[in-house]
């Protein structure tokens, strides 16, 4: 069994003291919780630092999430694709996804720095549950805020999180969407922090958000390297992963950022197209500025006004991207395409017939972005794949796409 | 020294408090709101906070994130804050900008800045913007003139307060509870120690909002604040008149002088 080790700190030089990747992060918050996200950062350092919590982390992730997680040889994928393709398999972690390992180290930390209650925002729900599930395991109180449109197309979602004792609440503000769910998360942070941890869904947000959900989530990177080494003796030329907030794709990315030979290639929602107003990829498609706290690229009007994104992926369905990724793109160390709701479409129905698993269709879009990779990189190509997620969540929504619903069938 | 800066030093030398109040441009439109921030200053307000109205307002409750809404909806654009600071400041109160911090950003600082002062503003606050993230801005400020205007909370450490202060001018916007804008019940038991504490590391007039309503909440503030700022309940005349505006007009006009007869008793 390959060995996973949680890391103990940062082993890169970012973000800077005051959480900038080069002029990305930082924090845009209001003054009230600054001292709270000094705390917060003290707390996690220390938390980091401390062998009884890195231990108590480490075997939670083990025994209760199932990790880590396995690397697979998709021969039969690779065989269409035209190069040789590894999947990261965090579709099989508890909750189905990569998400359990973010939820579970802000968790144990909330526990650590003595506060009751959580709250988190969701958008499809995946992050929600997760949230849900962390709380029940630990004894927390739990809170989730949900755009009202979200919780009608995710109904059984907001069933799973009420089922583990959480309580939902529908936003129904602004585009009554995930943004709005964080800053209604936001505002209830502030009327209650001194009891309150926020557990941020993503790698983005103020400071040390993007840092601390990098750290939560690397054991992706962490692992998938040393099972590389272990299953083809070197690394791959390429890793890959979707990008909304960019968590998934940071955790992957963190575990290759020293290697220069490992190309690190991010795949956005392209929804309708980034030429059409119907799309989520904030790096491809966006521009600089500040939202939910950070400096990164977003989807804005002329006046900065937030635009609304659009992807069939409800996971990446968000108007903004974690400042490390805006860092790592304009510095070229990883490269983002968009991949429209086609081509991840496509993608996906080709792994469910190829292999037999039918994956969230977030990581859809990286798998698409792969098979484009292999035809670049050719035959002799080692792509790593996270596929970051199961599509349990997603039948419906596929069903609907490739016409497999009668009419008349339950929605 | 910014029209601002010497309403609040006149006032303070008179041993009575400023009333701020905050109205957001373009609701319900850009017409209305200038008539409503007019209104505001006939009735009694000292200073005119306009707000430019955000699609993400984090720091702000349900009355005003409402009205930036609807604001939203019937299209208002950063030209015409400007447009709405400009007829303010003509009545000649003096006008400051509360903004969330992109808009500005997408602006272009610079260029926000120069258009703020030459439409006659004093100032910005900034809900979202630190006085750790805001270089570009103060150089801004500093070049054409304007106020710097932070915010402080209870959670503020002694060493935030003094750095928060020292990169003020203008006022200091204490904000009065850990929460977000809105009308109260009962006024804020940390605002007292928090304005304490700012005046043992500054000299700066120091304004405290978040959750005045009335008169006799504005006289009680107005007993330790040299500014009570309101928001939220102004706003709440607007909206409550569902689209009738001269009504909506008159009961803005009632509850700003009823404010400023609470400021005038304050101490």
């Amino acid at each position: 069994m390959t060995t996973i080790s949680i890391p103990t700190s940062d082993t890169s030089a970012l973000p800077d003291a005051r959480g900038h990747f080069g002029r990305f992060g930082g924090r845009f918050m209001p003054e009230a919780l600054i001292a709270p996200l000094d705390e917060l950062e003290a707390g996690w350092k220390s938390a980091m630092a401390d062998p009884v919590f890195t231990a108590e982390l480490d075997h939670m992730l083990r025994v209760y999430a199932g990790l880590p997680s396995m690397l697979y040889d998709a021969t039969r994928l690779s065989e269409v694709a035209g190069a040789r393709i590894l999947l990261k398999r965090e579709d099989l972690n508890h909750t189905g996804a990569h998400k359990i390992r973010n939820v579970l180290g802000q968790a144990l930390l909330t526990k650590r720095m003595g506060k009751p209650r959580v709250i988190a925002e969701t958008g499809a729900g995946q992050h929600g549950v997760a949230s849900a599930t962390a709380a029940a395991y630990l004894d927390l109180e739990c809170v989730v805020y949900m755009g009202e449109v979200d919780t009608v197309r995710q109904a059984l979602n907001v069933a799973r999180m009420q089922m583990l004792g959480a309580t939902v609440v529908p936003v129904g503000t602004g585009s009554r969407t995930l943004k709005d769910a964080i800053n209604e998360a936001i505002r209830d942070w502030v009327a209650n922090v001194e009891t309150t941890a926020y557990l941020f869904g993503t790698a983005a947000g103020p400071h040390p958000f993007p840092a601390m959900v990098r750290d939560f989530t690397r054991g992706i990177g962490d692992e998938a390297r040393a099972q590389c080494l272990q299953l083809i003796g070197r690394l791959p030329d390429a890793a890959a992963a979707c990008v909304g907030g960019g968590s998934n794709a940071i955790g992957l990315f963190a575990g290759f950022l020293d290697d220069a030979e490992v190309a690190l290639y991010g795949f956005e929602a392209g929804g309708d197209g980034v030429d059409t107003a119907r799309h989520a990829a904030s790096i491809t498609g966006g521009d600089v500025g500040v939202l939910h706290g950070a400096r990164s690229f977003l989807l804005q009007d002329a006046d900065g006004q937030t635009l609304e994104s659009h992807s069939i992926s409800a996971g990446l369905d968000y108007p903004g991207v974690g400042p490390q990724h805006a860092f790592l793109a304009e510095s070229g160390r990883a490269t983002y395409r968009p991949v429209t709701d086609a081509e991840a479409m496509t993608a996906f129905d080709l792994l469910c017939k190829t292999e037999g698993i039918i994956c969230a269709i977030e990581s859809a879009h990286a798998v698409a972005g792969a098979l484009t990779l292999a035809k670049e990189l050719g035959q002799d190509a080692v792509i790593l794949v996270n596929l970051s997620g199961r599509g349990d969540k997603d039948v419906h929504t596929a069903a609907e796409y490739f016409g497999l619903l009668r009419d008349g069938d339950p929605a | 020294m910014t029209a601002l800066s010497d309403t609040l030093g006149r006032l303070r030398a008179d041993n009575r408090p400023a009333l701020v109040g905050y109205l957001p441009a373009g609701f319900p439109d850009v017409e209305t709101s200038i008539r409503a921030t007019t209104a505001m200053v006939e009735a009694g307000a000292d200073v005119v906070e306009v707000g430019l109205p955000y699609s993400d307002p984090v720091m702000d409750g349900p009355v005003i994130q409402a009205a930036a809404d609807a604001a939203l909806s019937a299209g208002v654009r950063v030209t015409d804050v400007f447009e709405v600071v400009r007829q303010t400041a003509a009545t000649g109160v003096p006008t400051v900008v509360m903004t969330y911090w992109n808009p500005v950003e997408r602006h272009g600082v610079a260029r926000f800045a120069a258009t703020l002062a030459e439409a006659g503003g004093c100032g910005l606050i900034t809900p979202d913007l630190v006085p750790d993230e805001a270089e570009e801005w103060s150089n801004a400020a500093k070049d054409n003139g304007l106020d710097q205007i932070f915010l402080v909370a209870p959670s503020s450490t002694d060493e935030r307060l003094a750095m928060t202060a020292a990169a003020s001018s203008g006022f200091v916007y204490a904000t009065s509870v850990m929460g977000v804008t809105g009308s109260r019940a009962a006024t804020s038991t940390r605002a007292p120690e928090l304005v304490r504490r700012l005046r043992g590391v500054t000299d700066l007039p120091v304004g405290v909002g978040l959750g005045v309503s009335n008169g006799d909440q504005a006289a009680e503030v107005g007993g330790f604040a040299d500014a009570v700022i309101v928001g939220s309940a102004l706003v709440r005349c607007l909206l409550d008149a569902h689209g009738d505006h001269d009504a909506g007009i008159d009961a803005l006009r009632d509850l700003t002088a009823d404010l400023r007869a609470g400021v005038e008793r304050a101490r």
